[in-house]
């Protein structure tokens, strides 16, 4: 899932600025399971919002609303008569909702509630950890299950460096070393022998390093006609 | 084979060889370096300078290396993988290689959350053992990694680094044989303070027979007071040092003279382990007391 | 003239209200109780909610920890006072306006003793800013 956490109040109060009619605008998926932007975090910060309008006369009409996913149009369309009259949406979506509302609503300012992090997963209640690079290259059958390129500080294919340490990255204390848990993940699959061969130099054009990625499954691509006969949904 | 420096010369000539290290400076001036080559020329058989280390941006390593190579000295170009691409990479490797140096020195290179410009994007597009196998097959194939010929080849001495204290412990002996299998001709190791356990994985990579296949090279650095005893400790990654050896500083009337005289002790304890055949003196910002450790240590120079 | 609100579990609380009633305590008229089913039922909302209404000060009372009827309603109160606690600094209210106070059913004088409590801490903070301009 994605792993977002919500912008300081003070930051998201500074872009409210001059506004007045808000929506505050969150989704049921990712951002709800890492506790950043589903509904009830659009309510307490609605309710936030509100309580410093009225503390220091911002004027501030606030709304709230909630759609299964912000990042698919179809979902993002059922807003449109809470958008109309706004001023501004507050998404706590992901920066791919939030860049989806304005997309479908270029007049109205879409702001980002959240600042959007990794693609991770849920390690206990209320902690999130990266998981996965994106590298558009997965090498996972090769490293015991663990992504070094999300894991590994340096992204390194043939780690562990010089400063893993009692199991820790030498980055922080509360970083384990994807490494160190690549050797044990290979010793318990029997498969030690995947840390004998060197990896040569990674391929990164598939990852974000090769430009932004649009990827096309052409069996799923509608043609003219089928738009048309769908009536001009895609 | 012709050696492809003096380092490897030493090395192949089974003499005992000796590496010291040089820090660049933070300055648009090289003379601290050249100060440094005065002070140190004839203690040892070549030169690290280090690249940006602790990811603070300083003189780059290729630049002080011409600077020694000017004052008559044999440099060890140290590259991490912090800072620059496959591309620069090659290009560095190019250009220093015109200007006269034989040795590189693969890494990984600190993170940059250890400097203080810890906002700066890092790079690692290749790893230290990936850069091994981009600098061999210029050296060996002639070519640059894209397949491109080089006009000329670089004559390249390739070293990694091998840290015995780095976890995981049973581990390192395969990352170290992983190296040589991409191209390592030298390891320098992280510097030693406990012995006992240099001396577990020198079991271990004579058990694998690899002290025959890369030359092994042990780092020591002399520490000049308990204090800076208990930063290596606490502060550097992969580093352990001993009680014992701060409780040594602690005690002693002359913590200075004690940190040398234990450097010197090391020294000669190192040169009698078999598959140990040389050794790297790290003496940052004491520069000036390497060729005294060299000497009382009976190193021939 | 204060207006404090308390939102009281209408279990241990509840059966010490009730036996501060029988013994004759009381507590200042500018407290006004409301009985939930448990305090784990109070959201950060009804909180914060309160004090834009103008409440001068919020408590929010459950049982003993290890006593609450639903397990562990008390505990998640508890997380929600302290996150609305942390928009009230953010706000520039004040956490201190907010408390939450474990009260067993055998402990009637506590209730007598939260609602002095919270009364002295308005008067060194003062009212509500906004209940001050209506």
């Amino acid at each position: 899932m994605i792993i977002g956490e919500q912008k300081r109040l003070d930051e998201i109060a500074g872009m409210l600025e001059g506004q007045r009619r808000i929506l505050v605008a969150g989704c049921r998926s990712c951002v709800a399971i890492c506790l950043a932007g589903g509904e009830k975090e659009v309510a307490v910060l609605a309710e936030s919002l509100r309580l410093l309008s009225s503390l220091r006369g911002k004027g501030w009409e606030v709304e709230e609303a909630t759609v299964e996913r912000q990042c698919e149009k179809e979902w993002v369309a059922e807003l449109r008569p809470r958008i109309e009259g706004k001023d501004c949406v507050l998404s706590l979506a992901c920066g791919v909702g939030a860049q989806t509302v304005q997309a479908m609503y270029p007049k109205v300012r879409a702001l980002p509630g959240l600042n959007t992090s990794n693609m991770g997963a849920p390690e206990e209640a209320g902690i999130f950890v990266e998981k996965c690079g994106g590298c558009g290259d997965c090498v996972l059958h090769l490293t015991g299950g663990i992504c070094p390129i999300a894991r590994c500080a340096k992204s390194l294919l043939n780690g562990p460096c010089g400063g893993s340490q009692g199991g820790k990255c030498e980055v922080s204390p509360d970083t384990p070393c994807a490494w160190e848990e690549i050797c044990r993940s290979l010793e318990s699959l029997g498969r030690l022998d995947l840390l004998e061969e060197p990896i040569p130099p990674k391929n990164w054009l598939s990852a974000r390093d090769g430009g932004p990625r649009r990827i096309v499954n052409k069996e799923a691509v509608l043609s003219e006609e089928q738009k048309r006969l769908k009536g001009g949904k895609a | 084979m012709s050696a492809r420096s003096n380092l490897e010369r030493v090395l192949l000539e089974g003499r005992f060889a000796v590496t010291a290290e040089i820090g660049p400076p933070k300055s648009a001036s090289a003379e601290s370096v050249r100060k440094h080559a005065r002070e140190m020329r004839g203690s040892a058989d070549a030169f690290n300078l280090t690249d940006n280390q602790t990811a603070m941006s300083r003189m780059s390593s290729i630049a002080c290396a011409a600077v020694l190579i000017q004052e008559g000295l044999e440099p060890v170009v140290q590259m991490t993988c912090r800072d620059r691409n496959r591309i620069a990479m090659q290009s560095d490797i190019l250009g220093a290689s015109a200007l006269g140096v034989r040795n590189v020195l693969c890494i990984s290179g600190d993170h940059q959350t250890f400097g203080n410009m810890k906002e700066a994007k890092n790079v690692y597009d290749v790893d230290s053992v990936q850069e091994l196998m981009i600098l061999r097959k210029m050296r060996d194939e002639g070519k640059l990694w894209s397949g491109d010929g080089l006009e000329v080849a670089p004559e390249l001495f390739l070293g990694a680094a091998a840290n015995p204290f780095a976890d995981p412990f049973e581990y390192r002996v395969t990352r170290l044989a992983k190296k040589v299998r991409a191209g390592a001709d030298f390891v320098q190791t992280q510097s030693i303070y406990d012995m006992d356990r240099f001396e577990r994985w020198m079991a271990l990579v004579r058990a694998k027979g690899l002290h025959e296949r890369v030359h092994i090279i042990a780092g020591v650095m002399p520490l000049r007071s308990p204090k800076v005893a208990l930063y290596m400790k606490n502060k550097v990654a992969g580093m352990i040092v001993p009680d014992a050896i701060i409780e040594r500083l602690r005690s002693a009337k002359d913590p200075k003279e004690e940190g040398i005289q234990l450097c010197v002790e090391q020294i000669q304890h190192l040169r009698g382990i078999e598959g140990v055949r040389g050794v790297h003196i790290m003496a940052m910002a004491w520069e000036e007391k390497v060729p005294e450790i060299v000497r009382r240590a009976g190193l021939r120079r | 003239m204060m207006r404090i609100i308390g939102y009281c579990c209408e279990r241990g609380p509840g059966e010490a209200l009730d036996l501060a009633g029988e013994k004759g305590m009381r507590y200042s008229s500018d407290l006004t109780l409301i009985q939930v089913p448990c305090a784990g039922r109070v959201d950060e909302v009804h909180l914060l909610r309160a004090f834009r209404d103008g409440a001068d000060a919020v408590l929010v009372i459950g049982c003993l920890e290890g006593n609450c009827h639903h397990v562990y309603g008390n505990l998640e109160a508890r997380k929600r006072v302290d996150r609305a606690k942390r928009i009230l600094d953010e706000v520039g209210l004040g956490s201190s306006r907010l408390e939450m106070f474990h009260v067993a059913s055998n402990q009637p004088f506590r209730i007598v003793e939260m609602a002095k409590e919270m009364a002295s801490r308005v008067e060194s903070l003062g009212p509500n800013p906004m209940a001050v301009k209506e």
